[in-house]
């Protein structure tokens, strides 16, 4: 990475745009790359806040897009793709939906929003709506939450053909159904019947693709598309969505968390943190040569698929601080004979559904696991939505009862323990969630949290004793002792997963089940508590049983991996052997979708 | 992440609880507070009227019959003498009446006790019924006997409908399939059929009232919380609670309960005056309370044949009594369910 000049950045120079009813700059933006086709929309000096009820007379409002003086400007020209990168808070979701007025009632907006020359901020509504789906059109991310559950997608689709280009009846089914077979769904004339939840979820976002679709517009707005779907279904996705760019000559504005899926598919790349532009420029510039700090560390925090693994991801923080290069030190060799904590045999869970009126039928969640786990290594659990990783986790801590198979923690059968022992038990296998707004009892102070299993299990001798310790884990997982008398809604997700770890820690666990425990966290928190899980391990020789759907994560913290698909290991090997040569079709399917970055989609 | 930490603001010892959070809101809301005052001085006067420091006497007869309200003024007099009493001697019926030789026995002994006769008010504050009782000293009498009956009755409802909603939600299965269908059956049941039944069973009493309404009452609530524990109880916190050990009790009442507590509170409020009005409907109708005790229901029993004569006041008290403490009642719900949950605002 070059270092960076201490010249201006890009974005301010953009705020120096004159202000007042700044007429459109018809010249694309200057210096950003080759794209000097028409202005399609620019936004200038755009700030959103929300007004936040009154607290003493007084009202409050909180800034989400823009801070004081500083607000956002960017240009989408005509037939381009431009990504907007952030974090969560970052206000790329509000930037994007005060462009087509989809903002909640408390919102005001400020700036302006010139799409070919006219401003969105001073239209009425009646042109805004026949703006909406006509010309602008978006695509969310939850596509399960966006399609009506009760009607079927071919009537779904044709609404839009009738109500902006007034078709009648037979030319909106011919329009859908043409529609569909464009966004490569199979079988679209069968499909048209089809309810939502007859659907996948990928080709329930196709759905949503098409419909944006319907009316050809200018400017489609993909609001994370495809952070609800697996990888695989991801990469066809954005492989649609690029094709149909191209096709129909429409410019799209993309909105991502994820660097490596943005250096796929963007042209230009807009870095936003906490309401601000950081940087922006032509996709080739950011990923090679980042100006500002922060879009090099988020660049460097997420755990890569090549290259040497190394000891600790890096902090977002250390990386704006600048101290030169990572913390150095080595990968500490793991003990390759360490003890087995934790083997299982042949584990299986069923789950029976109800068919007919008395008949039900089996489904085999997860059939004939088995692996086995040494003390301080790290089990990388992957595989898709749906392949009975997690239902897997549960069982082990029988959470879910097991239907068959054995689960030996330290040479006891967990399976067939009785209440009393089984209580024992629990105290050396742990478990921590995905999500950590979910997983603390909001009504519970962190200290009331952290105590209560200490009581149930009696550890400590009294109620001072436990205290005492928890106010020491607090510490242990990087948390102010002040955080004790706290409620969970102060905290933001990284500093609550740490307080989730440190309930598990309570126990004194040997084995600790992470299901999911970073995917919901922000690149820069992830990388914080990988880093902890790390650390913990080091320290405390814990065995995890690590289950995520990110190779890249996984790859970080695994000794081995397994691959599930349909609730059966398809393979299972050390963490470089899976990555370097997987024997499995499906483990290399898995691999290639990964999204790699802007690199990947120059080399290939 | 010391850094991350370092922007935080600087902690308080304890934080703002969930109630106390709560609390805040519902001061700033003026209506609310209002109606937290009326509230709050109808349960001071039913505390004072239980402990006998107000209307102790509301069975004296201290006006004439019928008095009407003070600010109406005293019934005009009556014209007395219809009959012309005879003018002649009068008639020595000493050696007829068998008794006259004992009469100046009785008086000599009657002139030993003293006799005072009371004034009887012509006009009360609020009036007086066909007794001559004071229509503001039952009134107020009648608040606390009613105001009694519909939050125990709402109380014992919510505990019924708690605990059952909490296994049927939690536990499901054969034990919730038992609970839906005891559910189904009082559900079946038309609601006054079901009283009346219990009313015969039970006889009256305020007791009885109580009991009865707590025992048809409890479903609403039921549904309700099932639902939530259904949704609560598969929540990754219970999860988690489960995976340390806790048991089952412990997760329903330690850990779901508190989250749902909302729910619990606001249908309290909503039953109380659901109630309070359907003791008022059962001591009309004559299953409500004793007839030693007074009660909205019953001085609105009285107030029917009043009416034909014209005397509108003890219904007017009655319903103004009724109404405001409604009418507050529900107001203050309504305030309480905002505080609580001020996603239903929109505004935090």
């Amino acid at each position: 990475m070059r270092s960076t000049p201490s010249s201006a950045d890009l974005n301010e120079q953009r705020t120096a745009a004159p202000k007042l009813f700044a007429p459109p700059r018809g010249a694309g933006p200057q210096g950003l790359g080759g794209y000097m086709s028409e202005l399609l929309l620019s936004i200038q000096d755009l700030h959103v806040a929300f007004r936040m009820g009154k607290v003493n007379g007084v009202a409050q409002r909180a800034e989400a897009v823009g801070r004081g003086a500083d607000g956002v400007s960017f240009d989408i020209p005509e037939n381009c793709t431009l990504a907007l990168v952030g974090e969560s808070g970052s206000g790329k979701s509000v930037t994007a939906m005060s462009i087509v007025n989809l903002l909640p009632d408390n919102a005001e907006r400020a700036g302006h929003i010139l799409y070919r020359g006219q401003d969105l901020l001073q239209v009425d509504p009646a042109r805004m709506r026949s703006l909406r789906g006509r010309e602008i059109a978006c695509v969310f991310q939850d596509p399960m939450s966006s399609l009506n559950p009760v009607l079927p997608i071919g009537r779904q689709l044709c609404e839009p053909l009738r109500t902006h280009l007034n078709m009648n009846p037979r030319e909106a089914l011919e329009r859908a159904e043409a529609l569909l077979a464009e966004v490569g769904m199979p079988e679209p004339k069968r499909r048209m019947d089809a309810y939502p939840h007859e659907l996948s979820g990928g080709q329930q976002q196709r759905v949503m693709i098409a419909m944006a679709l319907a009316c050809e517009p200018k400017l489609l707005i993909a609001d994370e598309p495809t952070t609800a779907l697996d990888v695989t279904i991801q990469r066809q996705i954005l492989e649609l969505l690029a094709t149909l760019k191209a096709r129909h000559r429409m410019s799209l504005l993309f909105i991502s968390h994820d660097l490596g899926v943005v250096g796929e598919i963007a042209d230009q790349v807009v870095v936003m943190r906490q309401g601000r532009v950081r940087e922006q420029g032509p996709v080739a510039q950011i990923f090679a040569a980042p100006r500002d700090a922060y879009t090099r560390a988020l660049l460097a925090c997420r755990p890569a698929l090549t290259g040497p693994p190394p000891a600790r991801l890096m902090v977002i923080d250390e990386h704006i601080a600048a101290q030169g290069s990572p913390a150095a030190a080595e990968r500490t060799a793991k003990d390759a004979d360490a003890p087995v904590i934790l083997e299982v045999h042949a584990l299986a869970k069923s789950f029976w559904l109800r068919q007919g009126l008395f008949g039900k039928r089996e489904f085999k969640a997860v059939q004939g696991v088995s692996f086995r786990l040494r003390r301080g290594h790290t089990l990388g659990v992957v595989g898709e939505s749906g392949s009975g990783k997690t239902t897997m986790g549960l069982t082990l801590l029988r959470l879910h009862e097991p239907t068959h198979g054995e689960v030996l923690l330290d040479g006891r059968n967990l399976t067939s323990l009785g209440a009393h022992e089984r209580q024992t038990m629990r105290r050396r296998i742990q478990i921590v969630f995905q999500n950590p707004y979910a997983s603390l009892n909001p009504r519970f102070t962190i200290g009331q949290t952290l105590v209560e299993p200490m009581a149930i299990h009696g550890i400590g001798a009294d109620l001072a004793e436990r205290e005492q310790r928890a106010r020491e884990l607090l510490r242990k997982v990087g948390l102010e002792p002040g955080a004790f008398a706290r409620y969970p809604h102060e905290f933001s997700g990284g500093q609550r997963q740490r307080v989730a770890i440190a309930r598990c820690l309570t126990l004194q666990p040997e084995v600790l089940v992470l299901d999911e425990a970073v995917s919901a966290l922000d690149v820069s928190v992830q990388a914080q508590v990988l880093n902890l899980l790390r650390d913990l391990q080091d320290e405390l020789g814990l065995a995890y049983v690590f289950i995520s759907h990110d190779l890249g994560v996984v790859r970080f913290i695994s000794d081995e991996v397994l691959v599930m698909k349909d609730g059966r290991v398809v393979e299972q090997a050390s963490a470089e052997q899976i990555l370097a040569a997987p024997t499995q079709d499906y483990t290399r399917k898995l691999l290639a979708a990964v999204p790699r970055g802007w690199q990947a989609s120059v080399t290939s | 992440m010391s850094a991350v930490l370092a922007e935080a603001p600087a902690w308080a010892p304890v934080s703002e609880g969930v109630w106390r959070a709560a609390w805040r809101r519902l001061r700033g809301d003026r209506v609310g507070m209002v109606c937290l005052a009326v509230v709050a001085a109808f349960f001071a006067m039913i505390l004072l009227s239980a402990l006998g420091a107000l209307a102790s006497g509301w069975q004296r007869e201290v006006g004439v019959p019928n008095a009407p309200p003070t600010f109406v003024g005293p019934r005009a007099a009556e014209a007395t003498g219809a009959i012309d009493s005879p003018k002649g001697p009068n008639a020595d019926l000493s050696d007829v009446d068998p008794l006259a030789p004992r009469y100046k026995e009785w008086d000599e002994r009657a002139a030993q006790f003293r006799t005072v006769e009371f004034a009887k008010l012509q006009t009360l504050p609020l009036g007086a019924d066909r007794l001559g009782r004071d229509v503001l000293a039952k009134a107020i009498k009648g608040t606390e006997i009613s105001v009694f009956v519909g939050v125990m009755a709402a109380l014992v409802a919510t505990l019924i409908g708690t605990l059952f909603g909490a296994f049927a939600g939690f536990f499901g299965g054969r034990a919730g399939d038992l609970l839906e269908w005891l559910y189904n059956v009082f559900t079946s049941i038309p609601g006054i059929l079901l009283i009346f039944a219990f009313a015969a069973v039970f006889g009256r009493g305020i007791g009885t009232v109580v009991l009865i309404l707590g025992f048809t009452g409890w479903t609403g609530i039921y549904r309700l919380v099932r639902a939530e524990f259904m949704k609560h109880a598969v929540r990754d916190y219970v999860r988690a609670a489960q995976a340390i050990g806790a048991s089952a009790a412990s997760r329903m009442f330690r850990h779901i309960l508190p989250n749902v507590s909302h729910v619990l509170l606001v249908q309290l409020s909503i039953l109380t005056v659901g109630f309070i009005k359907a003791e008022v409907i059962l001591s009309y109708l004559g299953l409500g309370v004793p007839v030693d005790q007074m009660s909205w229901g019953t001085m609105l029993a009285e107030a029917q044949s009043e009416l034909l004569l014209g005397h509108w006041w003890q219904l007017a008290a009655a319903t103004l009594f009724m109404a405001s403490f409604v009418t507050a009642f529900s107001l203050l719900t309504d305030a309480l369910r905002d505080a609580l949950d001020p996603k239903l605002r929109g505004l935090e």
